[in-house]
């Protein structure tokens, strides 16, 4: 019990590192982008290349990681999202962004095969001995990496004239305009940033999963399923939510079968929206933090 | 005019966006393969059109690709020998993404609207079974070498046939060399995890009650979904099991790589892990695991690339050119996709036809196959009989270890499995 606890968060930690762009990206552009499972894989991608061919550490490896994500991310918008039109632009968006993910993967599994690959470092596979119960240095080091990113990105949200620009744009785009706030330039720099947390993510999730190209559809669901359930734009509900799912799903595994797992988050998603259809933490609470 | 400026910007940007998607989209679908190439050698005659549906992207990728190269590796090798009945093969290969839904698609798209004369098998009884009714409600032979399930043969349709044999017996020579160890060197406890997958659950009841029957105790069994978001909670289940013996009911590498790490974060090291799955496919589990993990690990199978018969040596001389790479390397499903291929070239030079009716009758009629595993002859479900091994990695060499003895195995079987980290 304590194990899958202990578990849940520590994992739930990294989704919820994986999720927060998603949930962002929402907040600002009103954009679904199912890419964000591709654009955890390709940070995967990125990280085995500089730590295989190049010897980079995995975590030193991210200051070349991220800024790289940082730049597709605004290659993608400016590419294709940039054209939406206002009134059709959720759905529109999870049309473009599909493709994007599948043109990405078609170049992954060009590029990289099909085999499965893992990263590697002392740390992926020592743990430490704690009351009984190991904890590995890479999901401890992935929790903190990830709390240190998400409260980061809390800080450029909430202590900075861009997070200003930001928050006002989640409000609203066309009043934000008005008062001056160049949305379109907030809108890029977001989903640059939305898509550069996905380096850090993607790191860790290569660190503690195989992979390949194809992984990514395993993970968008899931990433989807927890922005839902943090209520769509808000950070602190993807931290949340992600942390609830896999601990839930831990501790119903080891508790109970693995085969009910997620049955009871599912479960526990339905009663969660039937109470309040907008998420833990839905929108309408996350513009008026 | 700034209007029609704006427009013109507008529709350049349009049509830049669109170009990048449309190549982007083409480069995707090569990568991911939607339709994949023919193979055929310059023959007078008109080809043979053969239908396959593979999972070329997708939780099944790693061994749909496998397919792909033994089905065309068989096709150059056949083409080469004088194709079908002086016919050139020509594969039509269709990617199903490893959707249920989109192999039996594909397989209707290819019997009806691309009118291919032929069809061989998908990967893994979770698909061989919806195909087979395809094949069934048309007419078609279907001839597979990964579906060996029970499932697969529940409806005992008379027009499939598995040249693999059936899964749910390959645990039993791990079982059996365990149970026959001396009581000093026999382990005592066991844990089994498994996926409910088609192939690997069967697998496991007759290997527990063979080790039970030797005093080879259970302490930890449980069934997971295909979908597991996080393999860590079962598999520190299993380690605080603290079991001598661990069977992992996986389907593919990536799983068996989520709980041998985490073995090893929790520094606990059977003396012997078997996988159903994963540890056969080659370089992909090597780089899944790390080669100073694959020590040890041990996986049932039919076939391994260093098979020793003439056909066999004749195929992976033809795959090392084709493809490059080693030995070991290779794909474990290789061999039994190319092996599907000779069976129906067999029928179709036996039956002098490429009529599906003469097929399955011929394929009924007790002959006796040559193949890259070893003999192949069905029984009225389509099921063949024969050996199965038991293969270990040694020293990054894919090896025949079990049974003791037969041709084949060699006499070094690494037990207790080296430690974690330092089995390369």
């Amino acid at each position: 019990m304590l194990l899958g606890i202990i578990d849940g968060i520590l994992t739930g930690g990294v989704y919820a590192l994986m999720a927060s762009g998603l949930t962002l990206i929402f907040g600002v552009m009103e954009v679904i982008s199912v890419a964000q499972g591709i654009f955890v894989i390709l940070g995967a991608y990125l990280s085995y290349s500089l730590e295989a061919h190049f010897g980079i550490d995995l975590f030193l490896g991210l200051f070349i990681t991220i800024p790289a994500l940082f730049i597709v991310g605004i290659a993608v918008e400016w590419a294709f999202l940039r054209r939406l039109k206002a009134q059709e632009r959720i759905a529109m968006s999870i049309l473009v962004t599909y493709a994007v993910f599948l043109i990405i993967e078609g170049v992954l599994n060009i590029v990289y095969g099909t085999n499965y690959f893992a990263l590697h470092a002392w740390y992926v596979t020592q743990s430490v001995e704690l009351f009984g119960v190991y904890l590995s240095y890479i999901y401890i080091f992935g929790f903190l990496l990830a709390a240190g990113l998400l409260a980061a990105l809390y800080v450029v949200l909430y202590r900075t004239r861009f997070g200003a620009s930001v928050r006002a744009a989640m409000q609203d785009r066309t009043a934000a305009s008005l008062v001056g706030v160049d949305v379109r330039r907030v809108s890029t720099i977001t989903f640059g940033i939305g898509t550069a947390v996905t380096a850090a993510g993607g790191m860790i999730y290569g660190a503690t999963n195989s992979f390949n190209a194809n992984s990514a559809e395993d993970l968008i669901s899931r990433l989807l399923v927890i922005v839902v359930l943090g209520g769509l734009g808000s950070i602190g509900g993807a931290l949340a939510a992600a942390v609830l799912m896999l601990v839930i799903e831990d501790v119903v595994a080891v508790v109970w079968s693995p085969d009910w797992a997620t049955v009871i988050f599912f479960l526990a998603l339905v009663a969660v929206l039937s109470i309040r259809p907008v998420g833990l933490f839905g929108r309408q609470a996350a513009r008026a933090q | 005019m700034r209007r029609q400026r704006d427009g013109k910007l507008s529709r350049r940007r349009y049509a830049a966006g669109s170009i990048a998607l449309a190549g982007g989209l083409l480069l995707a679908a090569l990568g991911s393969a939607g339709v994949a190439g023919a193979s055929a050698a310059p023959h007078k005659q008109s080809p043979v059109l053969i239908g396959v549906s593979l999972s070329l992207s997708g939780d099944n990728a790693a061994y749909g690709q496998a397919f792909k190269q033994g089905y065309e590796l068989w096709a150059d090798y056949q083409n080469a020998h004088g194709g079908l009945l002086g016919h050139p093969i020509q594969l039509k290969i269709l990617s199903d993404a490893s959707s249920l839904t989109q192999l039996v698609t594909n397989y209707e798209t290819l019997i009806t609207l691309d009118h291919v004369q032929l069809i061989l098998g998908p990967f893994s009884t979770l698909f061989t079974v919806p195909t087979e009714k395809v094949a069934h409600r048309f007419g078609y032979a279907l001839i597979d070498g990964a579906g060996g399930g029970p499932e697969a043969f529940a409806a005992h349709y008379r027009d499939y046939f598995d040249v693999s044999v059936p899964v749910i017996g390959q645990l039993l020579p791990f079982a059996k060399w365990l149970a026959t160890m001396p009581k000093k060197q026999r382990p005592t406890t066991v844990a089994y995890a498994t996926s409910n997958d088609p192939f690997t659950q069967p697998m496991i009841p007759p290997a527990q009650k063979v080790m039970q029957k030797a005093g080879i105790r259970t302490v930890y069994y449980k069934v997971f979904p295909a979908e597991v978001t996080d393999y860590t909670p079962i598999a520190d289940a299993v380690a605080a099991s603290h079991a001598q013996v661990v069977v992992l009911g996986s389907v593919d590498a990536s799983t068996v790589a989520a709980f041998m790490q985490a073995f090893e974060q929790t520094h606990y090291n059977p003396k012997a892990f078997i996988a159903t799955s994963g540890p056969d496919s080659g370089s992909s589990f090597v780089s899944a695991v790390g080669a100073s993990n694959t020590g040890g690990i041990m996986v049932p199978d039919q076939w391994f690339p260093s098979t020793d018969n003439a056909l066999n040596h004749a195929m992976t001389k033809l795959y090392l050119k084709k493809f490059g790479g080693t030995l070991n390397g290779m794909n474990g499903e290789i061999g039994g996709t190319f092996s599907s291929g000779e069976v129906l070239a067999a029928a179709v030079k036996g039956s002098h036809s490429i009529s599906n009716a003469k097929i399955i009758s011929w394929l009924h009629g007790n002959h006796t196959i040559q193949t890259v595993q070893g003999p192949v002859k069905f029984n009225s479900v389509g099921q063949t009989f024969g050996g199965t091994y038991i293969f270990q990695w040694q020293h990054l060499k894919f090896v025949q270890i079990l049974p003791k003895g037969a041709p084949g195995s060699v006499k070094t079987i690494l037990y207790p499995k080296p430690v974690w980290g330092q089995g390369g």
